[in-house]
């Protein structure tokens, strides 16, 4: 068993500036922050090295952080220009039973994350849940469509929090 | 007797109107649509089961729309099943029926404010004949709409328009 302390410790030496920081200060699991570009050789190291064996990935999931500029659109709505959206991830090794929480975060208004399907296959879902809902764009998924929204749906992500419904779809009216 | 209008002595002579005959057999066989969408299915399967018996009223579930009489519309109503549930009816042979059963299918239920893929009531894709409330509603509320559902057959016309 490795705190997460340690494991950033490990992370560091090896991958340097890929790795950001650890932050303890949370009431729960301390949370170490990764370069969204750099997130897959990473967590390639997590699952196969000796020491640590992370071979499950409990949740992946996305997060508007909405701490963008907020513009007043004429009809009411907000708008948020700029800010980040995250990626959180939650690691647990089976066999050595420690738990990690890694997180990226990537610029909302191009917001690219490199894919980790190769090294957790159940990630494929996943990513693609979060691409649904908040328009994350993870770099190199095999099938990167909607999951949950029809494939052809064009009012944007809904989970994202400047979101408002479009008034129609396929000729059904939107709101109550 | 209310559908014969006179009794014979011979048993195998009865009197009526082709119209209380046709209503008469519609209301009784009523073959539903084996269909289900969320938590209210799961009371449409206990009204089927033994201890509530859909089949007492011949509301026997069909594979296939083609065989089928009624459609339960059975839960929340997402913008993504709206349009199967539209094809699934327009494959159904006439006269057809349909029950909206619950909030969600009634009017979108929980969902009417944030629900950005739940369509706020099934009627605004197919016409609704009898709506249930509840959520979800108890089998009793379910048949009890299918009571409605067969009044409203016991009532219909081939010549006057009826509502």
């Amino acid at each position: 068993m490795k705190s997460t302390e340690e494991i950033f410790a490990l992370l560091k030496e090896k991958f340097g500036d890929a790795v950001l920081q650890v932050n303890t200060k949370l009431p729960k699991e301390a949370v170490i922050e990764i370069d969204p570009l750099q997130i897959t050789k990473i967590c390639w190291f997590l699952r196969d090295t000796e020491e640590l064996l992370f071979d499950n990935l409990m949740l992946l999931t996305g997060v508007d952080d909405s701490n963008g500029e907020k513009i007043k659109l004429d009809d009411g709505t907000t708008e948020t220009k700029g800010g980040t959206l995250t990626v959180v991830y939650h690691l647990e090794s089976m066999t050595l039973k420690h738990k990690l929480v890694l997180r990226v975060s990537t610029n909302r208004d191009n917001p690219e994350v490199e894919t980790v399907c190769k090294v957790w296959a159940c990630a494929n879902w996943h990513e693609r849940e979060a691409y649904d809902m908040f328009g994350i764009k993870f770099l190199n998924h095999p099938d990167l469509r909607r999951i949950l929204m029809p494939y052809d749906w064009e009012g944007g992500f809904p989970l994202r929090k400047d979101y408002t419904n479009p008034e129609f779809y396929h000729g059904m009216k939107v709101p109550y | 007797m209310g559908l014969l209008d006179k009794q014979f002595n011979d048993d195998n002579i009865v009197l009526t109107t082709v119209e209380d005959i046709l209503n008469w057999a519609r209301l009784s066989s009523l073959w539903q649509m084996s269909f289900g969408l969320a938590c209210c299915a799961i009371e449409m399967m206990a009204t089927s089961a033994s201890h509530y018996d859909f089949d007492r009223f011949g509301v026997i579930p069909r594979p296939s729309p083609r065989q089928a009489d009624i459609i339960i519309i059975s839960g929340t109503v997402t913008f993504k099943m709206a349009t199967r549930i539209k094809r699934i009816y327009e494959q159904m042979p006439d006269p057809k029926y349909i029950i909206s059963m619950g909030s969600c299918s009634n009017c979108g239920g929980p969902y009417w404010e944030h629900g950005y893929h739940v369509l706020k009531g099934i009627d605004r894709v197919i016409p609704v004949d009898v709506y249930v409330p509840g959520c979800p509603p108890r089998p009793e509320a379910l048949l009890d709409g299918l009571l409605t559902l067969q009044n409203k057959i016991r009532n219909e016309s081939l010549v006057k328009k009826t509502v």
